[in-house]
């Protein structure tokens, strides 16, 4: 254990991470404080996994500039870093003529803020690119750079490959307080205090609070609700583009999208709530079929697999709130919508502030950004029967929706930062995330999880602390 | 690759699997080998260990485990072979099938019959959308059974039981024997969708309420469930405001009915009947690609397992005809689909009162024989009659005393009847059922009584 | 008059018993129906499925049953004698688990060769 890091960075969703990835290159002492005992479980692990274009944040902000970065960078990262991600371009539908209005005015913010490729489509080209939108769509404006990605597999991704390159991480340290050391901060946790020159607040919905103990009160955050459809695969190709509706004052709108793993995500809704809702609602889903079939008139509901809700770190500044806000604390705070897109380019630019403010950077002689995740499915069968001779854990599929082999999991487990829960080797490697939820490969992930740690079942967790699985064994001998 | 052939590949080693194999060796193929994902063969009966299998079939009452081996038994004798714990990844229309497993690698298997037995799953909770937390808690009614029955872990203390199907009901007296506590089973429909024998021996027995017109309307708590809110719904499946009741649970089963598992079918380009969410078969049990035939949970939900036997014995024998013409021929007979537009078929037609029949239509290439024809009603039916009907003549008529959703049905239409079909140059026959005219015994029944919560709580 | 829904099949008759009427039964299809209509009312009992914990075997449970039905306020009771007992494989099914399970005179009886 380092008795003084250079950097502390508070949180690690895909903010954090994005800038453990960028530090990572330097010879800098960094560690990253995770409140959860996995990392990108909040936000980034429940939102519309959209690289955005960039045509939506008002010129001139700093949001503008670092979504039309982030979505330039996402794709070699992604590519780099063998996270799933796949440029389909977007489309935001106009239905009357003030939405012909907006999408005028998105056209012009898009051109402002460098949008590459920005296209209005008429009716008929719409109905050419995307045949199932509804008939009452009357043009669109069609967004060639924007992409569709695994958010949490970014997310870790990118803290995996810091982690490689020397980064540490602490899981299920919540930071208490912080107190200001005149040449340091010392960052207090349930039990131990961690020494940092330098503390980055990325604490996502929780950024106000992480703030507001080192300065006065300069923003507040009010989580917003987003509720989500997710559809079989058998809906998959149902859009061929992320489908938008013209943005409210309430958010984006709801969007139809093909998912990276082949599915179709649906949603969101907004709805102001507090820190700690993730429940979904009859009412919150009512309005999302009803908002979505706007769009796309022939969506099956009936495939639904999953409904699930994110918090956005919603704050009541227009813009994302970056910036030094003591001397060596930087708020990377009021990250909302399009975070997940700005999150690489938030990161540069987190790292040039913290330049500017005095950190010393000096690159790794050796440092390798790149990563990659064997996945089985993707392979060819001669590929297939190599890697099982190589391991014959390789041959034995444990999810049989997304075929995952337990080689796989088990690589999950032996990752620079291991799954222990059963989510969490489902969020790295898509087990249970088909069509079953988990129905026929749970139990068999609980089995291996408990046999690899060598901890009995009735431990394995399903997600966070305290989500246990299995109650006591059965047939307990009477006294 | 190498690819290895076969005279018949059975998919699946359940019940169904296991008669489909048995009795194509028994009508004279030697090479046929199973593929089971599983460690063992037995499939969900293994897990199954209550009793009520095996009365049509075997003439006793018999639990899962021993019903299964009586077929594994059998199988010992014969000269199948059995790949265990191997999964087959893809099955192409070419009858060619993918399969990897740890002990043989990945290897390509063709064969000269293929029989669908890959059975069904359970609908997990995204199609019935129930709002509320994701916490842990939250079981498959399946996936309790084998936790509870096979690997002797308690799911949990205070249960609600979402849905009435078979599993939820003897999963309610189980974990109540085990000494959990069932507070309730939530049923939509205002009907139950598990056997009626179930309700009074897994329900009844215990005092365990069954809420018909009822359903889970929020999911509350975490990590953990802490309790779910239950709502009456009206006749659209529609919850009424004001009629939430919070119960308190830390653990929620969903019996909300089973999927028949099509995927590897639907990669092989065969037809699927929406209604049954399995391939369409005709009288054979084949599916509208020649030579790949299909029987048990994977063409429809049966309830019995003994009828999956019946079935899948049937699609066996029909796999063997076809392998030993295939032999004594020495080449396959070019035939054709029988979801062709102008294949020569007898489409069955669902009339009044069904959702649906399998097989759905009857193949005249195929020598005739006389046919059963199983089927579900789509609500409850009292005293009623079940019409055969062709063009604007009945051709059989069937009593009943008693029709429900939850419970399979069976006619034979036999062969006499369908050479005159035939001979009058029908393409359709129609079933349908109509209730007789109101009797006393069609107005209540107990099992159907609705529980008002104001009895229970 | 007591209403019931017989459960020797799964046919699920629903029956109709007159304890005044020397146990006549209506709605029957079968005479174990009728049968089983006279014993719910007089005596009802049912055969009783779970577990015992085995040792050495691919699972670490085995099913068991009752070999003959067991009064219906008794099971309670003849299910706790299963809780003290550990098998060792291997077993075959239709060995004995418990003997005479609470004066019963019923015996819980393996399911399962493990």
């Amino acid at each position: 254990m380092i008795n003084k890091y250079d950097v502390a960075i508070i949180g690690c969703g895909i903010i954090g991470a994005s800038l453990a990835y960028e530090l990572s290159r330097y010879k800098t002492r960094v560690v990253v404080l995770e409140k959860e005992n996995d990392i990108c479980c909040g936000t980034t692990k429940a939102n519309s996994a959209i690289i955005h274009a960039g045509y939506d944040p008002q010129p001139g902000t700093l949001m503008a500039e670092l979504n039309v970065k982030g979505c330039q960078m996402a794709k070699e990262l992604c590519a780099d870093l063998g996270v799933p991600y796949r440029q389909t371009g977007s489309l935001v539908l106009a239905f009357d003529d003030t939405d012909m209005q907006t999408l005028n005015t998105l056209y012009r913010r898009g051109v402002e803020n460098s949008v590459p490729g920005l296209r209005l489509l008429s009716r008929d080209e719409l109905r050419a690119i995307e045949p199932e939108v509804s008939e009452s769509a009357i043009g669109a404006l069609y967004a060639p750079t924007a992409a569709i990605v695994s958010p949490w597999e970014y997310g870790i991704a990118l803290a995996e490959t810091a982690v490689k390159n020397g980064v540490d991480l602490l899981l299920s340290t919540e930071v208490l307080s912080i107190t200001d050391e005149s040449d340091h901060w010392s960052l207090q946790t349930k039990d131990q205090v961690i020494k940092a020159d330098f503390v980055i607040n990325a604490a996502g919905v929780n950024s106000d609070i992480i703030h507001n103990m080192v300065a006065e009160p300069a923003f507040k955050i009010t989580p917003s609700k987003g509720e989500y459809y997710l559809l079989d695969k058998s809906e998959g190709d149902r859009v061929r583009h992320v489908v938008f509706q013209c943005p409210t004052v309430n958010g984006k709108g709801v969007l139809v999208s093909p998912t990276v793993h082949g599915n179709l995500i649906v949603g969101p809704n907004a709805v102001a709530t507090n820190r700690e809702d993730l429940a979904t609602t009859g009412e919150g889903l009512d309005f999302i079929r009803n908002s979505a079939v706007r769009s796309v008139p022939s969506i099956s509901f009936g495939e639904n697999i999953r409904n699930f809700a994110g918090l956005r770190a919603n704050s009541d500044v227009d813009d994302f709130i970056i910036g030094i806000c003591a001397r060596h604390f930087v708020d990377l705070a009021g990250i909302k919508s399009p975070g997940l897109t700005a999150a690489p380019a938030i990161a540069v630019h987190a790292v040039g502030l913290l330049k500017d403010d005095g950190l010393k950077l000096e690159n790794k002689e050796h440092w390798n950004g790149t990563r990659k995740r064997i996945r089985f499915s993707e392979l060819t069968p001669e590929e297939r029967a190599q890697l099982i001779s190589n391991n014959p854990a390789y041959g034995r599929v444990v999810c049989r929706c997304e075929t995952i082999t337990e080689g796989e999991i088990i690589d999950t487990l032996r990752s620079p930062i291991p799954a222990h829960t059963v989510d969490g080797v489902k969020r790295r490697a898509g087990s249970g995330m088909g069509r079953c939820q988990g129905g026929f490969c749970a139990p068999r992930i609980v089995e291996i999880i408990s046999r690899e740690y060598q901890i009995p079942p009735e431990q394995v967790l399903q997600d966070g602390e305290g989500s246990f699985i299995l109650a006591e064994h059965t047939k307990r001998r009477e006294i | 690759m190498h690819v290895k052939i076969h005279d018949l590949i059975v998919i699946g080693g359940g019940p169904a699997g296991l008669a489909a194999a048995l009795s194509a060796w028994e009508c004279g193929v030697k090479d046929i080998v199973i593929v089971e994902r599983d460690k063992e063969l037995g499939g969900i009966l293994n897990q199954c260990i209550h009793n009520g299998f095996g009365l049509h079939y075997f003439k006793e009452e018999l639990t899962g485990p021993e019903y299964a081996s009586r077929f594994i038994d059998m199988l010992r004798d014969s000269s199948v072979q059995v790949k265990l714990d191997t999964m087959v990844i893809e099955l192409t229309d070419d009858k060619e099938l993918h399969v990897v497993s740890s002990t043989n690698g990945y290897e390509i298997l063709k064969a000269k019959a293929v029989i669908l037995a890959m059975g069904c799953r359970e609908r997990p909770r995204g199609p019935i959308g129930t709002p509320g937390t994701r916490p842990s808690g939250i079981f498959t009614a399946g996936q309790a059974q084998r936790y509870v029955n096979m690997e002797g872990y308690h799911v949990g203390r205070k249960a609600v039981i979402l849905g009435s199907g078979d599993i939820g009901l003897i999963m309610a007296r189980r974990l109540t024997l085990e000494g959990s506590e069932v507070l309730a089973c939530v049923e939509i429909m205002p009907y139950s969708g598990g056997l009626a024998r179930n309700i009074v021996q897994c329900l009844h027995d215990y005092d365990i309420p069954l809420y018909l017109s009822h359903t889970i309307t929020q999911i509350h708590g975490y990590p953990r469930v802490e309790g779910v809110t239950i709502s009456e719904v009206d006749d659209n499946r529609n919850p009424i405001p004001g009629t939430e009741q919070y119960i308190e649970c830390d653990t929620v089963l969903l019996s909300v009915g089973l999927i028949p598992e099509n995927e590897l079918s639907k990669g092989a380009n065969i037809a699927i009947d929406s209604r049954t969410g399995g391939p369409i078969v005709n009288q054979s049990l084949e599916t509208s690609v020649e030579g790949i035939f299909a029987c048990g949970n994977v063409v429809h939900v049966h309830d019995l397992v003994d009828y999956v036997t019946y079935e899948s014995s049937e699609a066996g024998k029909s796999a063997a005809q076809r392998i030993l013409k295939i032999a004594s021929s020495n080449s396959a007979d070019i035939t054709h689909s029988i979801t062709d537009e102008n294949a020569d078929v007898i489409q069955l037609i669902n009339g009044n009162g069904i959702s649906y029949t399998v097989p759905q239509l009857i193949d005249l290439k195929v020598k005739l024989h006389n046919i059963e024809v199983f089927f579900r009603t789509n609500r409850i039916f009292g005293k009623s009659t079940i019409h055969v009907k062709a063009g604007n003549s009945e051709l059989k008529r069937f009593k009943r005393v008693r029709l429900t959703p939850g419970e399979m049905e069976k006619i034979v239409i036999d062969e006499d009847t369908l050479r005159q079909c035939i001979s009058k140059g029908f393409d359709e026959i129609e079933v349908s059922v109509t209730e007789d005219p109101a009797s006393e015994e069609n107005v209540h029944f107990p099992v159907e009584k609705t529980v008002t919560l104001g009895e229970v709580l | 008059m007591t209403e019931l829904i017989c459960t020797v099949c799964p046919r699920g008759c629903h029956l109709k018993v007159y304890p005044e009427e020397n146990y006549r039964v209506e709605g029957h299809q079968c005479a174990r129906g009728e049968k089983y209509g006279q014993e719910e009312v007089k005596n009802p009992c049912r055969i009783i499925t779970s577990t015992v914990c085995i040792e050495g075997a691919e699972h670490p449970r085995c099913p068991v049953k009752t070999n003959a039905p067991v009064p219906k306020q008794m099971i309670f009771n003849v299910v706790k004698t299963l809780n003290n007992v550990c098998l060792r494989s291997p077993v075959k099914a239709g060995d004995i688990v418990v003997e005479n399970a609470c004066g019963t005179g019923v015996d819980f009886i393996t399911t399962r060769s493990m």
